[in-house]
């Protein structure tokens, strides 16, 4: 559909654009991205016919852009800018119908019959039929962006050149145009062209994207490989990371606040002091977020939390809805359940046990409540039938350095590794299958890092963090354990 | 339902029509019947038909009337109908085309171009061979095309998105050094050119038919050149980059709406002298009213400019009778206040 080979180009003086080369097919959404000045507005507006190259071809549909008429080119290429401006109060009807200049013949260019329909379509299509008769001036910048966008759909275009399109649209609207775009060139097999600003979406709805660096391609690939964190972060000097978009194959980029220094140098760290022993109740408060991965009552899963709760409750306790009871609670007591996680036990919180491990550069700290009345044997748990009771052995790791998410899952392996070899040591037997167990029916685990200080990248059972959670959920299991067991047979 | 719409919209523009002419034909009558002979409309109209078709008998009408209507009030009134029209299609035109709703061939110094050449073709006593009368109004055509080049050069100089202000600006700047070129021209001469100064404030009096048969052949190509570009002017009302987007040829358009701009400032300024303002206020009264469609605007611009000009010349030669005002100063106390009250109307939606 659109041939791009080796241009260069741009405003008089230095080039803009250097030795471009790309194709576009027929029915793809192209994305162009960049770092402001790295010539994408300047590329648009070559494809387009505004600006000339200096070398090079752009060929459309087989010819050579230069060999179009305004008028044929209009007919298959229309193009929304980021700005429209307008002096005068059109209606929007009549700003639309201008898109149909091309496609008018002879002298008097009279208005027919399919002129007329094709405007009413693509106000139909695009929302703005119910304002057709008023002043384009008095809309709002999201609507006037639409009457510009069914302007240059009434030009039936086969290919759409957009220049950030969603610049002026509010959320729901952003989403809605590329809805519409993705739309359009899957199943009418309209050609979008789209410059980007933000990658989220361009990741979330291109088929291809085209990097510029500086007037020069840096990659021109599937969103996946283009939207790496290294490449990203070097071709716009900014610190980002790449997270999965939690319901769709796109990456999505993030940015990275840079921290004031006052901040990063907080030498503050999670130990006892944080905690806080009540009745009922184990509570630690940081000062500042950790960022967690847990399968607690509440702030389950990853995220960022303050507060974190070990309750008890009676062996009684009503499990129907849990979830709901347990964040009533964390109000109650005067917390937010939004950075908080919980979780239960039936285990005496005095039987809790505790212990801070320091090495040259991070520490770890571990809290650990062990009642093994559930106690299973994983390897034959089918023998189980299924019911649940409030869990019986807590293991909270808090760890004073920066976790990547590969050192938080290798945390958890150790730590049940180390929880396992603890339950085989102090001889806890499944009551059903006769065998040693190796947990409880109800665990729950807890690794909290502060994500400042030293880089963890893992956490494996003899990497330097692994060996200090092996050793201290070994350590304050068999303590737990003892504990509550001494409890039982007082 | 197509149809319903078509026909209320050609409803709505017939009558938008049919205003405009009601009021230019109004004019014409008001402007060949008062003055210090009254004259009553329907022997104005016997007259005038009589001149046309000459089998209706001007019965007992006095002769004397007739050739006070034939000979002084009717082209009077017809060359300011012309200059009128001329002025206001030229300033809508320029405003669809820069976008700007305060261009007019006087506030971007076209005018003062068209004076200068005109100055300078008396001054020196120029002559362009087989140009005969048409001399005059050719220099001042030139000079107001080579004008508005440098005024839109200088501009885009200063600031490439061409702001209204800048150009107007711009239009102010050249407007001055031409205006003093021509008081230096003037000076220089002595008396000779004294009577251009008159001139120079605008005035249709006392031309006769000669100055129409000037004026008349480039009203006529330059009318229809804007008139064929209407649409153009709408999608470049958009902006060049749009218009060009929408298909339109931007570059041979913009010159040809350039090129008729000066055609007919170039010739009104030859006949009448500089009148300002009317460029500015007719497009923007008939936009306010009718919209901002240059299909219609351009047209109908083209009537409320005559009649507006001949009410205008009117009051010039009526209200201190038996002196006689510059018909400019008329149009600059209506079109002055209006431009300020444009101004602030914009500053106040930035």
């Amino acid at each position: 559909m659109l041939r791009v080979q080796q241009v260069t180009g741009g405003y008089a003086g230095a080039p803009v654009v250097k030795n471009i080369s790309f194709e576009v097919e027929k029915g793809e959404l192209f994305g162009i991205l960049g770092p402001n000045g790295s010539g994408k507005t300047t590329l648009l507006k070559m494809l387009s016919g505004i600006l000339p190259h200096t070398s090079g071809d752009i060929v459309i549909k087989g010819k050579n852009l230069s060999e179009y008429t305004p008028k044929e080119l209009a007919k298959i290429i229309a193009v929304l800018p980021q700005h429209s401006s307008q002096a005068f109060s059109y209606t929007v009807k009549e700003t639309v119908s201008l898109g149909r200049y091309a496609h008018q013949k002879g002298w008097f260019q009279s208005w027919s019959g399919k002129d007329e329909e094709a405007v009413n379509r693509v106000m139909e299509q695009t929302g703005i039929s119910q304002f057709q008769d008023d002043d384009i001036q008095q809309l709002s910048g999201g609507e006037r962006q639409r009457v510009f966008l069914a302007q240059a759909l009434a030009q039936e275009p086969e290919i759409l050149l957009l220049d950030e399109p969603t610049n002026h649209l509010d959320l729901s609207y952003q989403k809605e145009l590329l809805d519409l775009l993705s739309v359009w060139s899957k199943d009418c097999g309209l050609t979008v062209i789209s410059i980007f600003h933000d990658l989220n979406l361009a990741g979330l709805y291109c088929d291809r994207l085209l990097l510029l660096e500086n007037g020069e391609v840096n990659i021109n690939h599937v969103p996946n490989e283009v939207l790496k964190e290294g490449r990203i972060r070097e071709v716009y000097r900014t610190k980002i990371e790449k997270l999965p978009h939690p319901r769709v194959a796109a990456p999505q980029m993030v940015l990275v606040p840079e921290r004031s220094q006052a901040e990063s140098q907080l030498e503050k760290r999670i130990d006892q002091a944080s905690l806080e022993v009540k009745e009922d109740l184990l509570v630690l408060r940081s000062p500042f977020p950790l960022k967690t991965m847990s399968s607690g009552v509440t702030g389950s899963g990853t995220g960022w939390n303050r507060i974190f709760l070990n309750r008890h409750v009676s062996k009684n306790y009503d499990c129907s809805d849990h979830r709901a009871e347990m964040a009533e609670f964390v109000r109650e007591i005067g917390f937010e359940p939004g950075e908080t996680v919980g979780m239960m036990t039936a285990v005496y919180i005095e039987d809790y046990s505790s212990q801070f491990y320091e090495e040259d550069t991070f520490s770890v700290f571990v809290v650990v409540t062990a009642g093994v009345g559930n106690a299973v044997d994983a390897s034959k748990s089918e023998e189980h039938s299924y019911h649940l009771t409030p869990g019986t052995i807590n293991t909270w790791i808090f760890v004073n350095g920066h976790l990547t998410e590969e050192a938080f899952i290798q945390s958890i392996m150790t730590a049940t590794e180390a929880k396992t070899r603890a339950l085989y040591d102090q001889e806890v037997i499944d009551a059903v299958t006769g065998t040693i167990a190796t947990g409880t029916s109800t665990d729950s685990i807890l690794i909290a890092a502060a994500q400042q200080g030293e880089n963890l990248e893992y956490a494996g059972t003899i990497t330097p963090l692994g060996k200090l959670i092996g050793k201290g959920v070994y350590e304050c299991t068999v303590e737990a354990i003892k504990k509550s067991q001494s409890r039982i047979k007082r | 339902m197509q149809k319903q719409y078509i026909r209320t919209y050609l409803n709505n523009k017939l009558l938008a029509y049919v205003t405009a002419a009601a009021c230019l034909f109004c004019a014409m009558l008001m402007g060949i019947s008062i003055g210090t002979v009254s004259i009553h409309p329907m022997t104005i109209i016997r007259v005038i038909s009589a001149e046309i078709f000459p089998f209706i008998s001007l019965g007992n009408t006095d002769a004397m009337h007739a050739n006070i209507i034939m000979n002084i009030r009717l082209p009077r009134v017809l060359l300011a109908g012309l200059v009128g029209a001329s002025l206001a299609i030229a300033g809508a035109a320029f405003q669809g085309l820069l976008r700007n709703p305060l261009a007019d061939p006087y506030t971007i110094g076209v005018s003062s171009g068209a004076s200068l050449g005109a100055v300078l073709t008396l001054f020196f006593g120029l002559s362009i061979p087989f140009a005969g009368m048409f001399t005059l109004p050719l220099f001042s055509i030139l000079f107001s095309f080579l004008t508005i080049f440098a005024v839109l050069l200088f501009a885009r100089n200063i600031e490439r998105s061409m702001k209204v202000e800048t150009i107007i600006l711009t239009g102010i700047i050249f407007s001055s050094f031409l205006g003093a070129l021509i008081s230096l021209m003037i000076a220089l001469t002595g008396e000779e050119l004294r009577q251009i100064i008159g001139w120079l404030l605008g005035s249709v009096s006392m031309r006769g038919w000669a100055y129409i048969n000037i004026i008349l052949p480039f009203f006529i190509i330059g009318a229809i050149l804007l008139l064929v570009n209407s649409k153009e002017l709408n999608a470049m009302s958009f902006g060049e980059e749009k218009a060009q987007h929408i298909g339109v040829d931007v570059q041979k358009r913009k010159m040809m709406v350039l090129v008729a701009g000066s055609i007919l400032t170039g010739a009104a300024v030859a006949v009448s002298g500089t009148i300002g303002f009317v460029g500015l206020v007719i497009p923007h009264l008939t936009r306010m009213l009718w919209g901002p469609d240059h299909r219609h605007l351009l047209p109908l611009s083209i009537l409320m400019g005559s009649g507006f000009l001949i009410i205008a010349d009117l009051v010039s030669r009526t209200i201190i009778a038996p002196a006689e005002l510059p018909i400019g100063v008329i149009t600059a106390l209506i079109g002055a206040p209006a431009f300020g009250v444009i101004l602030m109307k914009r500053k106040n939606k930035l």
